[in-house]
């Protein structure tokens, strides 16, 4: 293959995981290597990166793909080409591997992470896998491997005091240089893997996980907001909602008229018809409590953008009681006034940590029965973990049948979805359930919400 | 100046050299992305966390190509009349006043609106310019994004097309940078006319030839002392971390009280140089103190 339908390949697969790449960008991709002498690896890369990959998260995603997509076509080249590595004489380390001092090996790899000679970490991890990845005891899942070979190595992150001082060993390796070996170590196992089967392995998409919702107890703040931003944006474009579309007044003929005797009947003072208070069309319940704490986060900071982009919306925050937090949403702009002000003063009636959602159920009833009518949206973010309350179920469906539609956001994967106290099933007969703890599931979600809404 | 303006580059390495040469260490893809922009006529978009040398590099590109530095700081609320041109209204009364009677109504709209009469600013200013210059369009993310698609037209044909005039071609191609603070997110249609360059905190290696080149008195072993304390209290989760520009300030402070060490008592005194908000002094104070001791 020539290098032009490479670079289109690389293009395509980029394009699969989701980065944008319009016919602009590649066209800039291959000015840009002409200007450049790409025969280097780091320049090719940088170009490239350049002109495809236009954010950071579009760039790590880049820095994947590219490192993928190049290993196998290396791969497949040397293949249809026949050249084979070991039969080349590089590879008689099979033998002379076993004569490798282990130890010195040890000291050796130890030493180049610490000085984070990346060069040196290649050729060593070659060595390290003729002396201990032999082919055939290895579990051929390259994970497993990886792993394996690391332990033999007695390569740890953590102080290992039994090493004389001046080994790096004994303050323990750093992590960022480990990491990289271990990269290594797959990509060399990969290689091997390939050679031994002639066969490339399936080609496959980055993980989900990959790009999972930021979690974690100190969730990474600043990466939920750049989702919920992006988010705000398609939701300010698409056309849902928009402030002000419908903000013209019907004229009150009745009132004209009478207006107008004063005038000899003429009409010039136009009555409009008072404006109707607008009614919340949105409500929002959000779980807040211990068990959802890094999803809760993200799903305040998601509440705060829908109260950006829809005007109608009344919102909630629930741990063992309700409490309406809309006001607190209207008078603060920032995100994070907003959460601490939810957690100090909003008045989560918290008493013992756990969800209650049965009370909360018959308590969000009372405070919003007046105002549910068929035109309403009610959207629940929760895990349906009851730590083994009632789930109330049929006050749920209540509210549910009184309401327009319903929505149920869990941030938990639908493999842990009626385990444990999970009690996801006896709600979802009443309501659209939907899986979010990726960004893309969120945006699939707000797609199907303003997808309705635009009538 | 002519010789200057036909000296474009002509390989990575000479705009690595020249940056060097202009007091701006480029590490990791920066030199190449500066290359390609002299190269491509293509604007630049440099995004990264604040203080991590983007303005300083669009001064450096300027000292570099012996270019004048056009700059335009965006911030809410900057439009058109501030960024592109704006009539000159009094000096178009001026006129009018001047010749009230005779002239007919046409000959006078005629007049009044030519080039004369323009203001012109920085953007307009920079593509009419008679030499090349450097068009620095400082922080982008601050403005609406109505802004952001009246540049598309600048950005990618080189033009500005003014109503009463018509067009306004290039009379120079100027290498433009834009910077972001990634505060919000950019519109696609910018970002497809852009090249994308991400400024990261430096290695540490890095930011040590950075301090040294700037601070070139202290000794260096405080130097690399100074740097690695400043990488640790990165780690910590700040409101604001340190820039490189405070790195750099810490450094100077150093010299100009004559320490020639970094002990915890020094650290205590001159921490303020780089951590700026109270709740970081204390988590600041409390971890690096006690690494110190």
């Amino acid at each position: 293959m020539s290098l032009d339908e490479q670079l289109l390949g690389l293009g395509e697969q980029l394009r699969a995981e989701g980065v944008a790449i319009g016919t602009s960008e590649l066209l800039d991709a291959f000015e840009a290597l002409r200007e450049i002498d790409w025969r280097e690896r780091s320049g090719f890369q940088q170009a490239l990166s350049a002109t495809l990959a236009k954010s950071p998260e579009d760039r790590r995603v880049f820095d994947l793909v590219f490192e993928r997509f190049f290993f196998r076509a290396v791969e497949s080249a040397a293949l249809e080409a026949g050249i084979d590595e070991a039969a080349a004489g590089g590879h008689d380390g099979g033998a002379a591997g076993r004569q490798i001092d282990l130890e010195e090996l040890r000291a050796q790899i130890a030493q180049a992470l610490a000085d984070g000679d990346e060069a040196r970490m290649a050729d060593l991890a070659r060595l390290a896998l003729a002396a201990i990845g032999r082919p055939g005891d290895g579990s051929n899942v390259v994970g497993i491997d990886v792993q394996r070979i690391r332990r033999a190595l007695g390569l740890r992150s953590d102080p290992q005091p039994d090493y004389e001082p001046g080994d790096p060993r004994r303050e323990g390796l750093p992590r960022e240089a480990l990491r990289r070996f271990e990269a290594i170590l797959r990509r060399e196992l990969e290689r091997a893997q390939i050679q031994r089967t002639m066969a490339l392995p399936p080609s496959r998409p980055l993980g989900e996980l990959d790009r999972a919702l930021p979690s974690g107890p100190a969730a990474d703040l600043a990466a939920v907001h750049r989702v919920v931003a992006q988010l705000r944006r398609r939701l300010a474009t698409s056309g849902v909602e928009r402030r002000g579309a419908r903000r013209h007044d019907h004229v009150d003929i009745r009132r004209t008229m009478r207006a107008s005797l004063q005038t000899g009947g003429v009409p010039v003072v136009v009555k409009y018809r008072p404006r109707r208070p607008r009614r919340p069309e949105i409500y929002v319940l959000c779980d807040v409590s211990t068990s959802v704490t890094s999803a809760s986060v993200f799903f305040l900071s998601v509440l705060h953008a829908l109260h950006d982009s829809f005007r109608r919306m009344r919102s909630f925050v629930f741990i063992e009681r309700i409490s309406e937090v809309t006001e607190v949403f209207e008078r603060r702009r920032d995100f994070k006034t907003i959460s601490e002000a939810i957690s100090s003063d909003a008045g989560v009636a918290d008493v013992s940590g756990y969800t209650d959602y049965g009370r909360v159920w018959s308590e969000f009833r009372v405070l919003v029965e007046d105002d549910l009518d068929p035109r309403a949206t009610v959207i629940v973010l929760g895990d349906a973990r009851t730590n083994g309350r009632d789930p109330r179920a049929e006050i749920f469906a209540t509210v549910a049948a009184r309401a327009g539609r319903t929505f149920w956001l869990n941030p938990e994967p639908r493999l842990y979805w009626n385990y444990g106290d999970s009690v996801i099933d006896a709600y979802a007969p009443y309501c659209t359930v939907f899986e979010c703890w990726t960004t893309r599931q969120l945006e699939d979600f707000v797609r199907a919400l303003s997808g309705a809404t635009s009538r | 100046m002519i010789a200057a303006m036909a000296a474009l580059p002509q390989s990575v390495d000479d705009v690595a050299a020249g940056l060097r040469a202009a007091g701006y260490l480029p590490g990791g893809p920066t030199a190449l992305v500066a290359y390609l922009a002299t190269r491509l006529d293509k604007p630049v978009l440099v995004e990264g966390p604040a203080g991590v040398g983007k303005t300083e590099l669009a001064k450096a590109m300027a000292t570099y190509l012996g270019r004048e530095l056009v700059r335009l700081q965006c911030y809410e609320g900057l439009d058109e009349a501030k960024a592109l041109y704006e009539w000159n209204y009094r000096k178009q009364l001026l006129r009018i006043q001047a010749e009230a009677d005779g002239a007919g109504w046409a000959e006078v709209q005629d007049d009044i609106f030519g080039e004369e009469f323009l203001l012109a600013r920085p953007l307009l200013a920079a593509i009419s310019a008679k030499a090349p210059v450097v068009l620095l369009i400082d922080e982008i993310d601050k403005t609406d994004q109505e802004f952001e698609a009246m540049l598309l037209e600048l950005l990618s044909d080189f033009q500005i097309t003014i109503p009463e005039l018509g067009r306004i071609a290039a009379s120079s191609q100027p290498v433009v940078l834009l910077t972001s603070n990634n505060s919000r997110e950019l519109t696609e249609a910018l970002k497809r006319r852009c090249l994308y360059l991400w400024l990261d905190y430096p290695t540490l290696e890095h930011e040590l030839a950075i301090v040294r080149l700037h601070a070139p008195a202290l000794p260096e072993t405080v130097a690399r002392k100074l740097v690695e304390l400043v990488a640790m209290v990165r780690e910590l989760d700040l409101k604001k971390p340190p820039s490189i520009a405070e790195s750099i300030d810490w450094a100077r402070a150093l010299l100009l009280l004559g320490r020639s060490d970094i002990d915890a008592a020094t650290f205590n005194e001159t921490m303020s140089v780089i951590v700026k908000h109270r709740t970081d002094i204390e988590l600041v104070a409390e971890r690096v103190g006690l690494a110190l001791q």
